[in-house]
């Protein structure tokens, strides 16, 4: 008998949002959707304001990884201005990026993932969270959180605070870094550089006990696309697009984000707020592809930077090549932080850091500008159009999450045809499922442009639409 | 000169004939909450926030445009009136769209200081959610009549110190807003100068600099009182 489970909402993402898992009539699984629920509109009330205050507005969409947004928006206003933003400026901001993928990594790494790593996928779910983490291995869990703050305090010490620095401007930063701000980021570099060590090295003795998670987690070819720099390097905030397959073959390069229309096409499904992006040439939904930290690490040709680089060279030895599954998005996150702390600690040596001339200005000399960034997750992509004044006629927003959208579903069809089997589901299976969606870090916030706690609920429905059994979890 | 004696909260002051309630307790260094009030300009009691209660007189009156007079029993600080000033910033919030997160002048605001005054933490009334433009057609400034509480300081210190009247009020109710000129865009305005007094004047983020982004404006009213005295009794003091 033919029925469907649903988990909602999923825990440990951030946002809201469910699964469905469909049963065929031997009660195998037959199909599996990741609905995001959530609606918030931030494309429409745009309308109307300043394309200065997008920064500002757009920030709002996430507490996680706002400076993404701050960003994009930003590098949008630069081109609505037309102007080329000092060089100080641009070195800010990329040093405001990296202290953001640093935390968020930290973050998705230490607080949301390593419990199922560490505990296990069918321990308590009470204890299954970051406080069952610091009661089990303080250190580990202390480390981690420290390192987060090592990304957010910089985030704060450039922009003044944690959360929506409004301090990325269309034209460049508000403010340098002081000299005591970069004396403090120096002071805390080593102690990072020894938590990521320490976390790599901790993942990697566990990924041999994981091979069954790595085989069924979103295991499957697909295109990655990212930013990366003119010499084909890892990037976060400037370069060209480039799409990869997975033999590691350039399917697309040299791409600008002025044309993402031409390349990028998205569809829509009645049962998700959440839209699916897909590569255009190759049709929807063939055109899956995966962005974020797979993705980013599987389309560059390196770091550039000594450790980072050795690190994803171990990664693709160990992957036998181009990673293709999913949870591997754990091992890149990992690696990218490495990557982030080097580049960071590159930047402390750059006396333009404190230079004063940050902002460049000028008027509304484009109407219609897009401007790319590498969010956590992915890349993210905020196109405006305004009127002679500069007040926003019209806005479309791609978010990182939203890039991974097909991904994500085909990934957690994966796990619940591997894992579940008849109509009696353990809270380890449907965790499990969770898990598949967690490999992605997904910000539903950010990519219904919502917030809240991810409680859950799954139906398991029989072919006829009958519900067989239901599981909540506050 | 004559001289008026009168309490106010129960302290005995004298000021000059012709001074208002305000002035009487600036004097007695008794601050009384104001918004549409500006040093330098004329009073017109449009916000309604500087309410005091007077003995024998049944109705509040607003201090900025009461004058004092002899024997004048003044309470400033009662239960009454704290409860109104109260409802009157929560009104002003519901009014309008004012979305301090994401406003140029959050942490610089007049209307946001005086909620944390006057101790609002939420509105009692719900918001209208008015549908309001934004004019930013001023090569240098911008106004989004989302964030203006009609207290008319722009328009009084662009024709009362600037001599230039750009602003003025139109229509009544809740369709009552500042225009510019005869209701042009601000950009074609002629008569504007440019001098950009009403920035300065402006106690929340409804006139800004054009440009400015989330919480980067910084007002200087204190700076069109200086005009005034440097103008009229030659003494550039601040
Ligand atoms: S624009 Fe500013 S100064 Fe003018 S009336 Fe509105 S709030 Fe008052
Ligand atoms: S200050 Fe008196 S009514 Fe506004």
């Amino acid at each position: 008998m033919s029925k469907t489970i649903v988990i909602d909402p999923i825990t440990r993402i951030e946002g809201h949002a469910k699964i469905s898992l469909f049963l065929d009539e031997q009660g195998e699984v037959s199909d599996a959707r990741f609905h995001v629920v959530e609606y918030r509109g931030f494309e429409k009330f745009c309308e109307g304001r300043p394309f200065t205050e997008m920064a500002g507005i757009t920030a709002r969409i996430c507490g996680i990884c706002p400076v993404s947004h701050l960003l994009a928006a930003a590098k949008t206003g630069d081109k609505i201005l037309a102007v080329q933003i000092p060089p100080a400026a641009v070195k800010l901001r990329r040093l405001m990026n990296l202290a953001q993928l640093t935390q968020s990594h930290a973050l998705s790494f230490f607080h949301l993932s390593s419990p199922d790593f560490l505990l296990g996928w069918d321990s308590d779910p009470a204890k299954r969270n970051i406080f069952g983490l610091i009661a089990a291995n303080p250190d580990l869990a202390r480390a981690g959180i420290r390192l987060r703050q090592f990304g957010q305090t910089i985030i704060e010490l450039l922009g003044a605070r944690k959360i929506h620095a409004a301090w990325t401007v269309p034209g460049g930063v508000r403010s340098p870094l002081t000299p005591e701000g970069r004396a403090w980021i120096i002071e805390r570099l080593p102690e990072s550089f020894e938590t990521i060590n320490l976390a790599l090295d901790l993942f990697k003795n566990l990924l041999d006990n994981f091979q069954t998670e790595v085989e069924n987690f979103g295991k499957f070819p697909s295109l990655f696309m990212g930013l990366v720099s003119p010499t084909g390097e890892w990037e976060h905030y400037d370069g060209h697009l480039r799409f990869t397959d997975s033999e590691g073959n350039i399917v697309a390069d040299h791409l600008s984000e002025d044309n993402y229309q031409d390349f990028i096409g998205e569809s829509v499904e009645n049962w998700s707020y959440l839209k699916f992006p897909y590569y255009k040439p190759l049709g929807y939904p063939e055109g899956m592809y995966r962005v974020g930290p797979l993705a980013r690490i599987n389309i560059c040709s390196g770091f550039g930077t000594e450790a980072a680089d050795r690190e994803l060279q171990e990664l693709r030895d160990r992957a036998g090549g181009v990673p293709t599954s999913s949870f591997y998005y754990h091992y890149a996150r990992l690696v990218e932080i490495l990557g982030c702390l080097e580049r960071i600690a590159r930047l402390m040596e750059d006396p333009d850091l404190l230079s004063p001339r940050v902002r460049a200005v000028g008027g509304v000399n484009n109407l219609n500008a897009i401007g790319v960034s590498e969010a956590p997750r992915g890349t993210l992509f905020h196109h405006y159009q305004v009127d002679d004044n500069g007040l926003i006629e019209k806005v479309n927003l791609i978010i990182a999450t939203g890039n991974n959208n097909l991904a994500m579903n085909k990934t957690i069809t994966q796990i619940a045809k591997h894992y579940i089997h008849g109509s009696e589901i353990t809270e380890g299976m449907l965790n499990r499922v969770e898990a598949g969606i967690r490999c992605y870090d997904p910000c539903l916030s950010c990519s219904t442009h919502a917030a809240g706690q991810m409680p859950l609920h799954i139906q398991l429905v029989s072919f006829d639409g009958t519900i067989l059994q239901e599981v909540y979890r506050d | 000169m004559s001289v008026k004696t009168l309490t106010i909260n129960d302290t005995p002051v004298a000021v000059e004939a012709g001074a208002t309630i305000l002035e009487a307790a600036k004097q007695a260094g008794i601050t009384i909450p104001t918004l549409c009030h500006l040093e330098g300009v004329s009073d017109v009691g449009a916000c309604r926030l500087c309410l005091v209660e007077i003995k024998g007189i049944n109705k509040l009156l607003p201090a900025c445009v009461t004058e004092v007079a002899e024997g004048m029993e003044v309470q400033t600080e009662t239960a009454k009136l704290r409860e109104y000033r109260k409802m009157t910033v929560e009104l002003l919030f519901s009014e309008g769209n004012h979305v301090c997160s994401v406003c140029v002048a959050n942490g610089a605001c007049e209307l946001q200081d005086m909620a944390v005054t006057v101790g609002m933490d939420h509105s009692r009334f719900s918001y209208r959610f008015p549908d309001r433009p934004i004019d930013i057609s001023h090569p240098s400034f911008a106004i989004d009549h989302n964030r203006c509480i009609l207290c008319t300081r722009c328009v009084r210190v662009c024709a009362e110190i600037e001599g230039a009247h750009v602003w003025d009020v139109a229509n009544r109710g809740e369709k009552c807003y500042v225009i510019s000129g005869l209701d042009q865009p601000w950009g074609e305005v002629n008569a504007c100068t440019s001098c950009g007094k009403c920035v300065e004047a402006c106690p929340t983020g409804a006139i800004f600099h054009k440009g400015e982004t989330t919480g980067e404006k910084t007002s200087d009213p204190g700076l069109l009182d200086f005009l005034v005295t440097a103008r009229k009794k030659q003494q550039w003091i601040r």
